[in-house]
């Protein structure tokens, strides 16, 4: 029998990239195929030619053995192609349930008026499906990451698919979700829907996939069962050389007191206590909504403090705007890098020198050739795959966008940097190499917090973890005591009676 | 199907993409050089800069505004209530040098102070720049004619018609004012911080503000600029009639707004430059001028402007495919 999907000899080039040449592969009915490869490898290019987003400059692809013609969204959507992009696509805008029933909106019988009430119980079911609730008639702009990324999947299991494409959807969630979205792919792929899986975290390959693929620099690489690999190969496949340990940890050297927070009072943040000594990775812990990215925010002066008092190296601080605390010496890499991170239409250079620009200025004057010199500096340090430092960020891959928005924090040299889900989208070698930084990074004395949905990164990278649940700060435990259990129990509420203050 | 992009026509769209308007202005001269043999003179093409540079010097102005992804429909109306008010301050007969330092300080606190209103308004309050600007616009047009009862202001000083009808080493000042001004924006744009927090600004506000971009101080010293210019236009546009008149700079916004959008900025925010527009109102300026000279009705010229705009736009486009 003929291969559900099938694409062969795909070859797409924009100026400067050959993003893909000679790629394909097989996808059956009824299985997980993961699409593996590092950041700019060419995985999304790929899955935005088979949902008809972008046109291939070569190549075929077949459905049930026959040639199809998927030039364009409407396209995919009839041969039954569904897809989760890395990007949202939402309309910020709208309303959850619109959003999932954007395009194709139920009508009221005949009448070409929409059924609003049949829209917001399918959203409601669906959304249930994977065990969630959030409100249907919630506004997109007002939802987090994780909650934006549930719409975004809803959104695709709302349609009859035949074939559905995951770019990163578990990104940016927790282990929580993750299990609900992989209870849902199970039942899918009993349905006989063939599922494509691109993923950074390889533990979820071994979990959900059937088959995997590997695409290196947009050609392909290696294809085989997921029974045949085991880590070390996929990484070997992936990076082209071994990586030795998951996590360097190299042992604490704790300096003096950094940051003191007492009693912080700030929306759904409740009396936090919390020191911070230079040299120091904590990482933060806790469910989605425990109010880790709003304690990030307040202490970023990005959102505004009720009561309580920091104090940053002795002095006290009160950053009214994110200038402020910059100026301070507070750093903040934040989530979800497209809204919050990147100036789009600005080229790579620009991007990382935006945090620090009297850096490379006299005066008023910016100096063109100091901003070239720190931008070529950050591009092969961090390895960013771009053709040049004057690409524009939109053309970068997800990984390396990533990148960008870290180059510009470690280009403004803070005293405190906190890191709001870094390795999110990032490739095991580049994530290696965060945590390197990281590490050197806490060598050099700054105090680093790290915020990660991924609970074994977290333990991996962390001096100290600190436990949030529902505003309140719930634990804060050694690295030795940390281990994910205790970790999960304290992030559902409850409390430590051990080391409460750090 | 998958598409095949030959060479040829990739550097072919390329080239468009990079010079598009300007060789639309090249193929404008060239068509009016061959229809008119008085066109290419030296003497027409600085009538043409002087003719072009009130809306051009608006437009530097609104470039920056538009680049914060914002607009300015009150620029017009600041050059009549700026003309009107100066003229007026003329009339009371201080010494030459006090009353030219009385008139430049007049006339640019009024676009300074509209701007700040329009920028306060616009950050603090959050009400779209589009309803902000129109209100304002209103204001000082029927403040001008308030200010004067209709009439116009006459009766000026000889000596202050050398503004807007003098020439320098045979340039027309307004003509060398303009290129002052672009050069400095253009610097300004390209190499300062300022010029980078107006492009990140427009780009993505909330990711410049969390990139530590004062935003809000940034729009409001946009409008700032805007405004001043706009009245610094309105005095040198005073001069030249040797008036002040109320119903001066009608629709100049629209003049400008077109100026910038057909030189590439995009109206969204974060992209475009002042040699875009440069090019783009004097494709307008050029397109009057040539069209005048050709003796073609006023009329007739307004349907061509729309349809030169429309296609400058258009070519434009091709960059992004
Ligand atoms: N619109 C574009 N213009 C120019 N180059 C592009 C464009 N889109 C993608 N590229 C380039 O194509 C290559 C493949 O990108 P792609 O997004 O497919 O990578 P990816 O494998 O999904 O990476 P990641 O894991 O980081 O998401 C990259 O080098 C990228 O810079
Ligand atoms: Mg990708």
């Amino acid at each position: 029998m003929a291969p559900l999907l099938q694409m062969s000899g795909i070859r797409k080039e924009y100026p400067g990239v050959v993003a893909l040449q000679d790629v394909g592969f097989e996808l059956r009915s009824g299985e997980v195929h993961c699409l593996l490869g590092e950041n700019g490898a060419g995985k999304s290019t790929l899955m935005k030619i088979l949902s008809g987003a972008i046109r291939r400059d070569a190549g075929r692809i077949m459905i049930d053995g026959v040639d199809a013609v998927v030039d364009t969204p409407a396209d995919a959507q009839r041969h039954g192609i569904g897809m989760i992009y890395q990007d949202f696509k939402l309309v910020p805008e709208l309303s959850v349930a619109e959003n999932i029933f954007l395009g194709n909106e139920p009508t009221q019988g005949r009448l070409p008026l929409i059924d609003y009430s049949l829209m917001h119980e399918r959203s409601r079911e669906v959304i249930a499906m994977l065990g969630e609730s959030i409100p249907t008639a919630a506004q997109v702009r007002g939802l987090s990451i994780a909650q934006r990324q549930i719409v975004e999947i809803a959104k695709a299991l709302s349609k009859k698919v035949r074939v559905l494409a995951m770019d990163e959807p578990t990104a940016p969630l927790t282990e929580h979700e993750m299990k609900n979205l992989f209870k849902v792919i199970r039942r899918l792929k009993e349905e006989g829907v063939g599922i494509i899986y691109i993923s950074h975290r390889l533990e979820e390959i071994f979990e959900i996939g059937d088959r995997i693929t590997v695409l290196r620099d947009g050609t392909f690489v290696h294809s085989c069962l997921v029974a045949e690999a085991d880590k070390r190969s996929l990484v070997r496949w992936m990076v082209g050389r071994e990586l030795e340990q998951e996590y360097p940890k190299i042992p604490l050297d704790r300096g003096g007191e950094l940051l003191r927070i007492e009693h912080l009072n700030a929306g759904m943040l409740k009396d936090i206590n919390l020191t911070l000594y230079q040299g120091e990775i904590l990482g933060l812990a806790g469910l989605v909504g425990a109010g880790r990215t709003e304690l990030a925010r307040v202490l970023f002066g990005a959102d505004p403090r009720e009561s309580g008092r920091v104090t940053l190296g002795g002095k006290e601080i009160a950053p009214r705007s994110p200038r402020e605390a910059i100026d301070a010496g507070i750093g903040l890499l934040t989530e979800d890098r497209n809204a919050y991170g990147l100036i789009m239409q600005m080229s790579v250079r620009e991007n990382i020198t935006l945090s620090n620009l009297k850096e490379v200025a006299s005066g008023p004057f910016l100096s063109r050739s100091a901003e070239s010199a720190v931008a070529e500096r950050f591009t092969s340090e961090l390895r960013i795959k771009t053709p040049g430092i004057e690409q524009q960020v939109e053309h970068l891959s997800g990984g390396n966008r990533q990148k960008v928005v870290l180059a510009r924090w470690l280009f403004t040299k803070s005293s405190l940097l906190i890191f709001d889900e870094p390795t999110a989208g990032i490739d095991v070698g580049v994530k290696f190499e965060i945590y390197q930084l990281i590490n050197r990074l806490a060598q050099e004395g700054v105090g680093v917090i790290v915020i990660s949905s991924d609970l074994p990164e977290l333990l991996g990278v962390s001096d100290r973890v600190a436990v949030m649940c529902e505003g309140r700060l719930t634990g804060i435990l050694s690295r030795q005591e940390a281990t994910q259990e205790r970790v999960m129990l304290l992030a559902s509420g409850e409390t430590a009676l051990e080391g409460f203050r750090g | 199907m998958a598409e095949s992009v030959t060479r040829s026509s990739k550097t072919f769209k390329a080239l468009v993409g990079e010079f598009g308007i300007a060789i639309v202005l090249a193929a404008e001269i060239g068509l009016f050089a061959l229809l008119s043999p008085y066109f290419f003179t030296a003497e027409n093409i600085l009538n043409i800069s002087l003719q072009t540079s009130i809306i051009a010097i608006i437009a530097v102005g609104m470039t920056f505004v538009i680049l914060t992804a914002g607009i300015d429909l009150s620029v017009g109306a600041i050059v009549a209530f700026t003309g009107v008010i100066v003229t007026t301050v003329l009339k009371m007969n201080a010494p030459y040098p006090v009353a030219l330092l009385c008139v430049v300080l007049s006339g640019l606190a009024i676009g300074a102070f509209s701007g700040a209103l329009a920028g306060t308004f616009v950050t603090k309050l959050k009400i779209t720049p589009f309803i902000v600007t129109l209100a304002l616009m209103t204001i000082w047009r029927g403040a001008a004619y308030m200010f004067t009862d209709g009439r116009p202001v006459w009766g000026l000083p000889d000596a202050f018609s050398l503004l807007g009808s003098g020439r320098l080493f045979g340039v027309p000042v307004p003509t060398i004012c303009m290129v002052i001004v672009y050069v400095a924006a253009y610097v300004v744009l390209d190499r300062t911080r300022f010029g980078r927090h107006v492009y990140a600004v427009g780009g993505n506000p909330e990711a410049a503000r969390l990139s530590g971009v004062p935003t809000d101080r940034v729009v409001l010293k946009v409008y700032m600029l805007c405004g001043m210019l706009a009245s610094f236009s309105g005095i040198l546009l005073a001069s030249r009639m040797n008036s002040g008149q109320p119903n001066a700079g009608q629709m100049y916004e629209l003049d400008v707004i077109a100026a910038v959008v057909v030189g590439g900025t995009s109206l969204f925010g974060g992209r475009g430059s002042v040699v875009g527009t440069f090019i783009g109102a004097m494709l307008i300026g050029v397109l009057r001028n040539g069209l005048n000279l050709m003796n073609v009705s006023s009329y007739v010229q307004m349907i061509l402007l729309g349809v030169v705009i429309l296609s400058a736009v258009l070519l434009d486009r091709l960059r992004g495919r």
